[in-house]
């Protein structure tokens, strides 16, 4: 044992990796089960009357947002995490029992976070806050799984060889600050039982602030979430895995450092878009929809920068489907930030607001951009971790498209349902009387909601190749020589 | 000056204090590369070599000076 060479060692990285693809699959078969109830209502009691409290609408919505944002994305950027930390720091977890019990540790009380969030949102048990749904103990435990990520990624940078911190460890930083400080501050609550004395369930609670200023905090939090989330973690992957599985450095380093301040100087104040025409202050609202145009740079700045770190290479889009993934995630990224903005134009989010455009954008973003880029990092990943090449290259190529068709109906359907929503329900005659009632829109917007929960689907089909491709990939791939995880990975036909 | 109005200046003139910086972080990165006292895209290379047997792009020592 002794005489050894030192390794990385993935053994967390691979725990992660599991319930990245679990936690996917859970999110995304809640998410297209929504979505034919939204078509059909009859699905929602498709299981029986029985249960139809837990196989409705409201109740399974929040287990989808909830499943992908804190299942499936976060696992994704703990497992890449895992790898990457020690990679670009040049450092192993093996070097420290410490990190490593902690790394272990991390991922049991995740597990257990999980099994807690799952339950209590199917029982029904929420504080009726979007996102931030979990009643206080698990706010606790999430706490505490967040405060152990933290101690994991200082402490490997404290054992670090590379003096200097890659660009991707910047972005790893900053989401856990991020998210530390808007988790923190939106979660404040009462627990109610306690306050007044043994009234109520013992773990029910009230948020501490009220009216307004909850839904200022709610919203800073909600928006944020989507930054610190769903962007710099994301912007951490691909600012490592494209250039290494792609063999060339990254385009402007000093971009990349450019990119990185404005994106934190600008995202903390864009929040307020989600307010306009509410009751916060004027000038807070156009201090959002300000804001949410300006963050068009920083983002364009990370995107342009990988896109131009192709420069030379595009003979690789066509050759790997692994590089596709990227570049489509990529292309995805520019396109959803400048979505993003124009929604956040005071007169165009009067037009869109509340509409299914608005859903259309959230799901460019994440099927597009943040499920694209996480499968691709963990397909780099597996032949490295486990030292075989990927089963199968054509049945990712299949995954590609099948999921890149499914996208691309999801985000029709929304756009052209949405603003037909937004124009009948502004629609008036002479007198000012609305044009529609509320069931016209629905019936007008029933093919859409068919054409979505079809594109969502064909992404579910799609997150199964994937998982089964993983699996062959561990249990069967080719066992592939150090010599060639250099760059591009290996694949079997 | 009522507390609105003075928060309004503070938050403006905050905000373009800021940019300021951005802008100077700016200059600095590319002076920097331009007179050579600072190469930052050397640092793009930590992803590429990034086995652990690989010699890391600026080793951390006890005396910085000493570089191979």
């Amino acid at each position: 044992m002794e005489n050894r060479p030192l390794e990385y060692d993935y053994t967390v990285a691979k725990m992660f990796m599991l319930t990245t693809v679990l936690l996917g699959i859970v999110g995304m078969l809640v998410g297209v089960i929504l979505a034919w109830e939204l078509a059909f209502p009859a699905v929602n009691t498709i299981a029986g009357q029985g249960v139809a409290e837990y196989t409705n609408f409201s109740r399974l919505r929040p287990l989808h947002t909830d499943a992908v944002i804190f299942g499936f994305t976060v696992s994704g950027v703990f497992a890449t995490w895992y790898y990457v930390g020690q990679r670009v720091l040049k450092v192993s977890m093996a070097e420290s029992k410490f990190l490593m019990a902690l790394g272990k540790l991390h991922f049991a009380l995740y597990l257990l976070v999980v099994v807690a969030v799952v339950g209590s949102l199917l029982l029904g048990i929420t504080t009726s806050k979007e996102y931030a749904e979990f009643e206080w103990p698990i706010d606790i435990a999430i706490v505490v799984v967040w405060v152990i990520w933290g101690l994991q990624i200082f402490g490997l940078i404290g054992i670090r060889r590379e003096k200097s911190l890659y660009i991707s460890v910047w972005y790893y930083i900053a989401t856990f600050l991020g998210i530390a400080m808007l988790y923190l501050f939106n979660n404040m609550e009462i627990p109610t039982y306690f306050a007044s004395g043994g009234i109520g369930a013992w773990y029910h609670s009230v948020s501490m602030y009220s009216g307004t200023n909850d839904a200022l905090v709610q919203w800073w939090y909600g928006h944020n979430a989507v930054a610190f989330g769903f962007t710099v973690p994301i912007v951490a992957m691909i600012y490592y895995f494209l250039p290494k599985e792609s063999g060339q450095a990254v385009y402007s380093y000093k971009l990349s450092l450019l990119a990185f301040w404005g994106l934190m100087f600008v995202y903390l104040w864009a929040g307020g878009h989600h307010l306009l025409f509410s009751t916060v202050p004027d000038w807070m609202q156009t201090m959002g929809s300000v804001f949410s145009v300006v963050l068009i740079l920083p983002s364009w700045g990370s995107a342009i920068n990988m896109l131009l770190t192709m420069k030379g290479e595009w003979q690789q889009v066509a050759a790997s489907p692994l590089i596709k993934f990227m570049i489509l995630a990529s292309t995805f990224y520019m396109f959803s930030t400048l979505e993003g903005p124009i929604q956040a134009i005071k007169s165009v989010n009067a037009l869109a607001h509340f509409t299914d455009w608005i859903v259309g954008h959230v799901h460019d973003g994440v099927l597009g951009w943040v499920a694209f880029m996480i499968m691709a990092s963990l397909f780099h990943m597996a032949p490295r971790v486990f030292k075989r090449e990927i089963y199968s290259k054509s049945l990712m190529n299949t995954q590609f498209w099948i999921q890149t068709l499914g996208v691309v109906l999801y985000f029709t359907s929304m756009w052209i349902a949405g603003i037909t929503q937004g124009m009948m329900w502004r629609a008036h005659d002479e007198f000012g009387n609305l044009a529609y009632s509320f069931i016209d829109t629905v019936t007008v917007l029933h093919p859409y909601y068919t054409i979505r929960a079809v594109g969502g689907t064909l992404y579910l089909v799609g997150m199964f190749l994937f998982a089964y491709n993983m699996y062959k990939t561990m249990t069967s791939g080719r066992r592939v020589e150090e010599s060639e995880l250099q760059n591009a990975s290996p694949m079997g036909a | 000056m009522d507390i609105a109005t003075f928060q309004a200046y503070g938050y403006f003139f905050f905000t373009a204090f800021l940019v300021v910086v951005l802008y100077s972080y700016v200059y600095h990165l590319y002076s920097a590369q331009k007179k050579g006292t600072r190469d930052y895209e050397k640092y793009g290379n930590i992803a590429l070599h990034d086995e652990i047997t690989d010699q890391p792009i600026e080793e951390i020592s006890k005396n910085d000076e000493i570089k191979k």
